[in-house]
């Protein structure tokens, strides 16, 4: 690849102490994003997809190897590596404005005036059509508006790179369709660098620049590297009928149940 | 239509009737019970008072307590009228008001628990919460403290009250005493015996944080102040909740045994009076202040509760 590297993940393995001796979920995982690029890591369940995510995002450390983000070793969480999480992770007891104005103080602080400060929060809150239900508590809306400002509250910090754990895993499919043209909107604007797992073949190819299949574990690893070159804008009823589309589907689809079948247990 | 609306008068009629007249009942019954057994119960002091002996007593206390006040009212007035005359007579001379010193009545004895109960609870609370979720934050700090709060905590407050006594009279020597002696006396030993509760659910409610909102906190890298304050004690704010009001509830239980053996001018003062005292009306004032305190502790319980629920982000969860 000949790409200049923004974010490197550089031969990383990981163990786990277990009572039986160390666990190894990942073994030398190496993987080279650039800046602006959209990759979805995909697996079988229990590959290690997470756990790439969490090493990234500084709240796993590698046993072997390492994350370079632009010359630089990532050793701890922080917000610049921002993380999308998977059931939202918004404080139940914040609204959703002030759930992102958590982050935004904690970014800007002595950047950004007060008013300044606001308007990020609302303009980060229009990016992802929250701003009816901004004052809204996470108890009082929907699964996918508590999602939408879990991104609003990642786009807010600006981040050099987006880490997206499943992050429309637990959403119904219409929903989930909808966030997706959502996000899309967003990356075509922002072009930000987004890493995100997934486990759904459709949401890949739609969304990416770049699928990375891993193998299953123990020792997981990147299996195969697919390059989907599908213009953009995107759109899911055109692309549901062309054939490159439906290659690049075929082509993740063989590899998670042809080459890496999942054993039943 | 005229139906329908009678079924929904009737299903009304039937969810008050539950609300209202099923307790009713159950009062009801407990006083015929109380009665019967009462009735059969012969003591020193004659036979063991009913309700209605009860009903009587309640009245005098109050009674007592409404000429108490008359005659307080009286004393403040005449040193006034004295006072005036005096000042009349000679403009330099200097008033002085001597405080009434009668006898305590049953209300001021309420009063006085409820002082006690709440510092030393207050106190309590004031330890109790950092130290919690100091312990709930650091597993190290749970291994150290832990054993030294679990042999504490089972200690009756009778076992403490000696201890008590002897060190606040050795320690608080003061020749113009901002605070009784019997007062801190009853307030430490209620201190003592109401920490660890706060401190235990605390700890575990801290402990108990969903770890996607710490790692909300370590992407943001939220410094250690703002992580206690917006995550972690919004979080373990029910647990909280709960160990104050187990707190609250043993430190008024502890409260009447310490103000009895401490002489603090409180309802444990008052039962522990009547008690020596032994006239045919004693046991009678006894239940009635047996009845005062559980209505008190029960009101005290409603108080945390309401405090909890206008405190609590979360409006919809059951609290009982």
């Amino acid at each position: 690849m000949n790409q200049t590297a923004y974010l490197e993940i550089s031969q990383v393995s990981i163990e786990f102490p277990t009572p039986t001796g160390p666990f190894v979920a990942l073994d030398g995982v190496d993987l080279k994003i650039a800046k602006g690029e959209f990759v979805s890591l995909i697996g079988h369940s229990g590959c290690g997809k997470s756990t790439v995510l969490n090493i990234v995002a500084g709240l796993y450390q590698a046993t072997h190897g390492g994350v370079i983000l632009e010359g630089r070793e990532v050793t701890e969480p922080g917000p610049e590596r921002a993380v999308v999480f998977q059931n939202h992770s918004l404080l139940p007891w914040l609204t959703a404005y002030e759930n992102v104005e958590l982050a935004v103080k904690q970014v800007f602080k002595g950047k950004k005036s007060k008013s300044e400060m606001r308007e990020w929060i609302e303009h980060n809150m229009k990016l992802v059509h929250m701003d009816h239900a901004m004052h809204k508590r996470p108890d009082e809306i929907s699964g996918g508006m508590k999602q939408r400002v879990g991104i609003a509250r990642a786009l807010a910090m600006q981040p050099k790179v987006m880490l997206m754990d499943e992050p429309f895993g637990a959403l119904d499919a219409l929903t989930r369709a909808h966030l997706q043209d959502s996000l899309m909107e967003i990356q075509a604007d922002l072009q930000n660098t987004v890493i995100m797992i997934t486990h759904d073949v459709d949401e890949a190819v739609l969304l990416s620049d770049r699928i990375v299949m891993m193998t299953n574990g123990p020792a997981a690893t990147v299996g195969e590297i697919l390059t989907i070159d599908l213009p953009r804008p995107r759109d899911r009823l055109v692309l549901a009928d062309n054939p490159t589309y439906n290659h690049y589907r075929h082509e993740v689809l063989k590899f998670l149940y042809e080459k890496q079948r999942k054993v039943a247990h | 239509m005229s139906t329908g609306k009678f079924a929904l008068d009737g299903a009304l009629f039937r969810k008050m009737a539950k609300a209202i007249g099923l307790p009713v009942v159950g009062i009801a019954v407990f006083l015929v019970l109380w009665a019967v057994v009462a009735d059969h119960i012969h003591t020193s002091l004659g036979t063991f008072p009913g309700p209605e002996a009860v009903a009587v007593q309640s009245e005098n206390l109050y009674q007592d307590y409404q000429q108490a006040q008359e005659k307080k009212a009286q004393f403040y007035q005449m040193q006034e009228e004295r006072n005036a005359k005096l000042l009349a007579q000679n403009p330099n001379y200097k008033a002085v008001i001597y405080p009434y010193t009668g006898q305590p009545t049953f209300v001021s004895q309420i009063g006085t628990s409820l002082v006690t109960v709440l510092s030393g609870f207050i106190l309590a609370s004031l330890i109790a919460i950092p130290l919690g979720i100091a312990i709930g934050l650091s597993a190290g700090l749970h291994a150290a403290v832990n054993p030294i709060i679990q042999i504490l905590r089972p200690v009756s407050p009778l076992a403490w009250l000696p201890l008590v006594t002897i060190v606040v009279s050795a320690v608080y020597v003061s020749n113009d005493p901002m605070f009784s002696k019997s007062y801190l006396v009853s307030m430490i030993t209620v201190l003592l015996c109401c920490l660890w509760p706060t401190i235990i659910n605390t700890a575990v409610g801290v402990a108990a944080i969903s770890q996607d909102l710490t790692n909300v906190s370590r992407v943001l890298r939220l410094n250690w102040w703002t992580h206690v304050r917006k995550i972690v004690v919004p979080s373990a704010l029910p647990m909280m909740f709960t160990g104050l009001r187990l707190s609250l509830s043993i430190a008024w239980m502890v409260l009447i045994a310490a103000e009895m053996l401490a002489q603090n001018p409180g309802l444990g003062k008052f039962v522990w009076d009547e008690f020596q005292n032994g006239s045919s009306d004693s046991l009678s004032r006894i239940m009635v202040a047996v009845i005062v305190i559980g209505l008190i502790g029960f009101m005290l319980d409603r108080t945390m509760l309401l405090l909890q629920r206008w405190i609590s982000w979360d409006k919809k969860s059951v609290l009982r």
